[in-house]
């Protein structure tokens, strides 16, 4: 017996859209550094656009208010704010898992102290080779790699939780067991193992850091090793180079999925090169809350679930799975942020390029383009 | 006997969130999340009440006889459930055994 049945249906609502899990808080785009892989656009924001420090407050509050769980402390060098500890501080009496991703690099030992202090939960110290000489090549900066060893034992001292960050690329790739053993001796309990993602100054730098295809099949094997060897006492997580994959990588566990990026003079963007998508405009948290832009905001829709995608991304099963790739390798590549990722064997596109990228990797090395605010 | 050796060994063991690790309740979306480096794990009822009891202070010995009480369960047997699920977050390095 039902009335009910008779009365028009409700629209199905749309499935609620969760809050953000992490945020990654780009304090600034100065570094000491140069690598020639930053993943900073090639337009960096001067000191003098950057968020004052009531701003990035209001914003952790913001964002400890919107649900999100991780805020990532990065830059450019975070250190280099002379208001990092104080950001630190606040986002931990907000609630929210404070990690900071560091070179190093470029800020008085007492900085570090005072960010321990103001309770870090998680650091993040990049290396850019085992060899000395090879690391401060990459990173264009000499002295880098005995700079890192003295912070990696202040870190240890501090007893703050440790994770080795180590990119890969032709110059480095034969290193993996090295690194490995690195964190170990660092006491890390965890490493990244990440591939260069090839956007901004890695895609300008791509065929001097491209690996041949033989060199990845060795280096996800030594991981593979290295994992079995060092089970229970050091995490690995590898970030794989898409190029060579059958299937591209689910960025940022779908766009506007998971992530917020807010960049040094406080734009809102779903990915750190979402940039690159000509069309798309991006909100500022000067003009806007946090959560107006996650929920409502232009960018953050432009390529939410699946109804933008067009073949052959439309009608695959993996749709859910790794949501078409990555849209800014999609406009990078293929020039159509909607296509599919050209990472994806299932693009047209795709053994063009892998051609390109053997062809690379078979390149004689030559001099990088350094990151910098002159611009390539 | 061999079995009551490896019993005593496991109920001694008193484990800790390290560091870096963390169980927070969060309040837009009424969850619990056991929070670490790059991981967000989401304790289903029972991983909960172990971990609240997780302080570097109380055994597995003493969690499992808490936990036996509480559910009128066999304290054996939880004790053994409560290391496997511990080990499985150790091997994370998301507890300290």
């Amino acid at each position: 017996m039902s009335d009910v049945e008779t009365l028009p249906q409700a629209t199905p609502a749309r499935p609620v859209l969760p809050p953000p899990m992490g945020l990654l808080a780009e304090l600034t785009h100065r570094c000491s550094l140069r690598c020639p892989y930053c993943s900073n656009p090639l337009e960096l924001d001067r000191r003098s656009q950057e968020l004052s420090t009531a701003e990035w407050k209001r914003l952790i509050d913001e964002a400890a208010a919107l649900g999100v769980l991780h805020i990532y402390f990065s830059g450019g060098e975070p250190m280099l704010r002379r208001d990092i500890a104080e950001l630190v501080a606040h986002a931990s009496a907000a609630g929210l898992y404070t990690n900071m991703i560091t070179s190093g690099v470029g800020f008085q030992p007492a900085v570090l102290d005072a960010v321990a202090e103001a309770g870090l939960d998680h650091i993040q110290l990049s290396v850019q080779a085992i060899d000395a000489k090879t690391c401060d090549r990459v990173a264009g900066y000499e002295g880098a790699a005995e700079r890192k060893h003295a912070v990696a034992a202040a870190i240890a001292r501090l007893g703050l939780r440790l994770t080795v960050n180590a990119v890969i690329h032709r110059e480095n790739v034969h290193e993996i067991p090295g690194f490995v053993e690195l964190a170990e001796a660092w006491g890390a309990a965890r490493i990244e193992i990440a591939h260069v993602q090839y956007y901004g100054w890695g895609l300008v730098n791509r065929a001097r850091l491209m690996p041949t295809r033989r060199q990845v099949e060795t280096a996800m094997a030594q991981v593979e090793a290295a994992r079995s060897r060092t089970a229970g006492r050091l995490v690995i997580d590898s970030v794989l180079p898409d190029y060579y994959a059958r299937y591209p990588k689910a960025c940022m566990g779908g766009w506007g999925a998971r992530l917020m990026n807010v960049t040094p003079s406080g734009r809102a963007l779903p990915c750190h090169a979402a940039e690159t998508i000509a069309g798309l405009s991006f909100d500022n948290i000067r003009d806007s809350s946090l959560s107006e832009i996650w929920y409502r905001g232009a960018a953050f829709n432009a390529f939410r679930g699946t109804d933008w995608m067009k073949e052959p991304c439309r009608s695959c099963a993996r749709k859910e799975q790794d949501f078409g790739g990555c849209r800014c390798q999609a406009m990078a590549l293929a020039g159509d942020a909607a296509a599919t990722d050209p990472a994806c064997s299932l693009s047209p596109l795709h053994e063009k390029l892998v051609a390109l990228a053997e062809a690379e990797a078979a390149s004689e090395l030559s001099d990088f383009i350094y990151r910098g605010y002159q611009g390539v | 006997m061999k079995a009551d050796a490896t019993h005593i060994g496991i109920a001694a063991i008193v484990p800790a969130l390290p560091r870096g690790v963390r169980l927070r309740f969060d309040e837009s979306r009424q969850q619990w999340f056991l929070l670490g480096p790059e991981r967000v794990f989401e304790p289903d009822e029972i991983a909960l009440e172990i971990l609240q009891r997780v302080d570097g202070a109380r055994s597995v010995e003493a969690i499992a006889q808490e936990l036996a009480a509480a559910f009128a369960a066999d304290r054996d047997e939880i004790a053994a459930d409560v290391m496997t699920f511990l080990r499985g977050l150790a091997d994370q390095r998301m507890v300290d055994l």
